[in-house]
């Protein structure tokens, strides 16, 4: 899963990305508008959180002109609680919305059900086969036993769960697994997928050669 | 003792109410005392006339005289005798020595006392109004009738009175209650506004048909006032809430920064890092807070100014090099044109004000930009004036610079709350100066401060 934090004050998007990272997502960080708008823009999201007060472009603008050619889950942050703020928030497209300051683990709860939502997937659980996937602890149990994954081999399993059914081109599966910082040409990715399987078993995991990897439903 | 009632419209009924019993009374007293006397008047001129007939027709007895003691009835003249007895009861009593009556008319009533010298004439006897005269040739002579029939109409006359005056007392009233009422009326129209003001919001004025009367002028003053409150507390609240605002992004960084941090193990860099942030964040509070407590200071004029003799070219030299390395360190160039302008002002004030200004015209420069100072004398006011390069000051946002938590990009990346130049016109108007600020399309922004010499 991999986000965009925008946020220009510095300690707090340091904060924020490495609690982000934490959690197993890759992040991307931009400390204005502009600089977030181009990235909203040119990278396909799972969320964004985006602040309100940003110099160049604000929150505001940066939604609206992110909704004319996107539909990525954003959530609001913001310094101001009044309500006519969530409501033009809201109008304006944003998905979710938080008052500064806010609680870490309520903001990453609320990134979890984004992401779910977007999704379509309104359970915190996905049991595929033996597997049970645990969105909400971000645990993978195999037949009721724990199974400890990587953060970035849960991200994998999660992303390829909630697109189970789908095939998924690598290209994707870099996009949303690899933040900005990672060196995407390397065949990590192969690394995690073969990890995976030796934990969950081979067939979790199916290559359709040509086209990408897919869980079945 | 008697508590008058409070109510405004109680008392103006218990005034009016009082003024207008005590003129009824007075009317009634006159018109009964008049009537009264008149009535009396005629009894007693009649009595007058019968007295004198009495005398005549005593001295018409032949051989009487004064120095005759047994004086016999007087002589009337027909004439006379009509005047006596017959219908309207005139009688008359005569003495000689003693407190005996010599004689008496036969209507006369029983036991008539003797008159004493000296008292007043006529006088009022029970129901009885006698006239008497000590004249020769008897000793003394009186004559009465009785009033009884006069003094039941006068009776009745006061009730009359009497009860015209209730009538007119009870219209009074009603129509005072009436009137007060109607007088009242606007100012229970301002009560219950001002009630609804006081209890729901600011925003309510006071309805005014007639801005010219007395409670007219009241409502139109306590409208303004109101409007100056309203005024006030959205002042008042805006500050409040952006002060909030402004806590919430270092709180933030305080939650988010410790929350991460806590979560699991970290290392000792990581935890160094995490304190290092939180203290940016603590001491960006801190100034946030100072800021409040010295507008909050300013506002309630609470430190007193300490005025001394100074000189804005040696409190501007000395600002300019207090700032000179930042300004080196960012490329920037201060250059001074500083004239002696002396000034009777709070010097550490002043200095406050002039960093202020220096401070901006750092952080809003471009990287190798100018900042130039100049003090002078102009006229009764001394002038400082600095003004740097950069991207300048947008039009719309020049008639809000002065205002608290005003930035121009709208970031928070400085970390400036945007009071410095709040805090700059308060210390200014302290001062009884001026600032203001002219932006020039080639991004040249000059502040200039005047204080009165």
């Amino acid at each position: 899963m991999r986000i965009l934090v925008v946020e220009d004050e510095p300690d707090l998007l340091r904060g924020l990305t490495r609690a982000l990272r934490d959690e197993g997502y890759a992040v991307d960080t931009a400390a204005n508008g502009d600089d977030g708008l181009y990235k909203a823009t040119e990278v396909n999201y799972d969320a964004i959180v985006l602040d309100v007060m940003l110099p160049k472009l604000d929150g505001w603008t940066v939604l609206e002109r992110l909704r004319e050619s996107k539909k990525t889950p954003v959530l609001m942050l913001t310094a101001r609680d009044r309500s006519a703020d969530r409501v033009r928030g809201l109008d304006l497209g944003a998905d979710d919305y938080l008052v500064k300051p806010f609680d870490l683990p309520e903001l990453l709860a609320r990134i979890r059900a984004l992401i779910r939502r977007s999704a379509s997937e309104v359970r915190t659980v996905i049991s595929i086969g033996d597997v049970t996937i645990n969105t909400a602890s971000r645990t993978v149990a195999r037949s009721g036993d724990v199974v400890a994954l990587t953060a970035r081999e849960y991200s994998l399993v999660e992303y390829l769960a909630l697109h189970r059914g789908e095939v998924v081109t690598r290209t994707t599966l870099y996009e949303h697994l690899f933040d900005e910082n990672d060196d995407t040409l390397s065949n990590l990715l192969d690394v995690h997928v073969s990890n995976v399987r030796k934990k969950l078993g081979h067939d979790f995991i199916a290559t359709r050669r040509g086209h990408g990897y897919c869980i079945e439903a | 003792m008697i508590r008058l009632p409070r109510s405004i419209r109680w008392r103006l009924q218990l005034y009016y109410g009082l003024l207008l019993v005590a003129v009824l009374c007075g009317l009634g007293a006159t018109a009964f005392h008049f009537e009264r006397g008149r009535q009396l008047g005629r009894t007693d001129a009649e009595l007058q006339t019968r007295v004198a007939a009495l005398v005549d027709a005593l001295r018409a007895v032949p051989g009487g005289g004064p120095e005759k003691r047994d004086v016999p009835s007087p002589k009337f003249t027909a004439e006379q005798a009509a005047l006596f007895g017959g219908r309207d009861g005139y009688y008359f009593v005569i003495w000689m020595r003693g407190e005996k009556p010599l004689l008496a008319s036969p209507n006369a009533p029983d036991e008539v006392p003797r008159p004493a010298k000296g008292a007043s004439i006529p006088r009022m006897r029970g129901e009885f109004r006698e006239s008497f005269l000590f004249a020769a040739p008897v000793d003394c002579l009186l004559v009465g009738r009785s009033v009884a029939g006069e003094q039941a109409e006068i009776r009745r006359f006061a009730l009359v009175l009497l009860g015209a005056g209730a009538v007119v007392l009870g219209a009074g009233l009603l129509g005072g209650w009436w009137f007060t009422t109607r007088a009242i009326r606007p100012v229970e129209d301002i009560i219950a506004t001002a009630e609804q003001i006081s209890a729901t919001d600011l925003s309510r004025r006071i309805r005014m048909d007639d801005t010219t009367s007395e409670l007219g002028r009241l409502a139109s003053v306590l409208n303004s006032t109101f409007s100056r409150l309203d005024a006030a507390f959205s002042q008042q609240a805006q500050f409040t809430a952006d002060a909030a605002h402004e806590l919430r992004t270092p709180v933030s960084v305080i939650l988010t920064q410790t929350q991460s941090t806590l979560a699991r193990e970290r290392s000792a860099d990581d935890y160094r890092e995490t304190l290092e942030a939180c203290q940016r964040a603590a001491q960006r509070m801190r100034r946030l807070v100072d800021s409040l407590l010295e507008l909050a200071r300013l506002d309630a004029g609470q430190e007193p100014l300490r005025r001394a003799e100074c000189d804005l070219a040696t409190i501007a030299a000395d600002g300019i090099a207090h700032v000179r390395p930042l300004a080196e360190a960012r490329g920037l160039a201060i250059s001074a044109e500083l004239s002696s302008a002396p000034v009777h002002a709070d010097q550490e004030r002043i200095a406050q004000v002039v960093t202020n200004l220096l401070g901006n015209a750092i952080e809003y420069n471009h990287d190798g930009g100018n900042i130039r100072v100049t003090t002078r004398l102009d006229g009764n006011f001394a002038v400082i004036t600095v003004s740097n390069t950069g991207a300048g000051i947008p039009a719309a946002e020049i008639p809000h610079i002065f205002d608290r938590f005003r930035r121009v990009d709208g970031s928070r990346t400085s970390g400036h709350a945007g009071l410095g130049l709040a805090i700059c016109k308060a210390i200014v108007a302290a001062h009884d100066g001026s600032i203001d600020v002219q932006s020039a399309a080639d991004g040249e922004t000059t502040f200039r401060v005047c204080f009165p010499v």
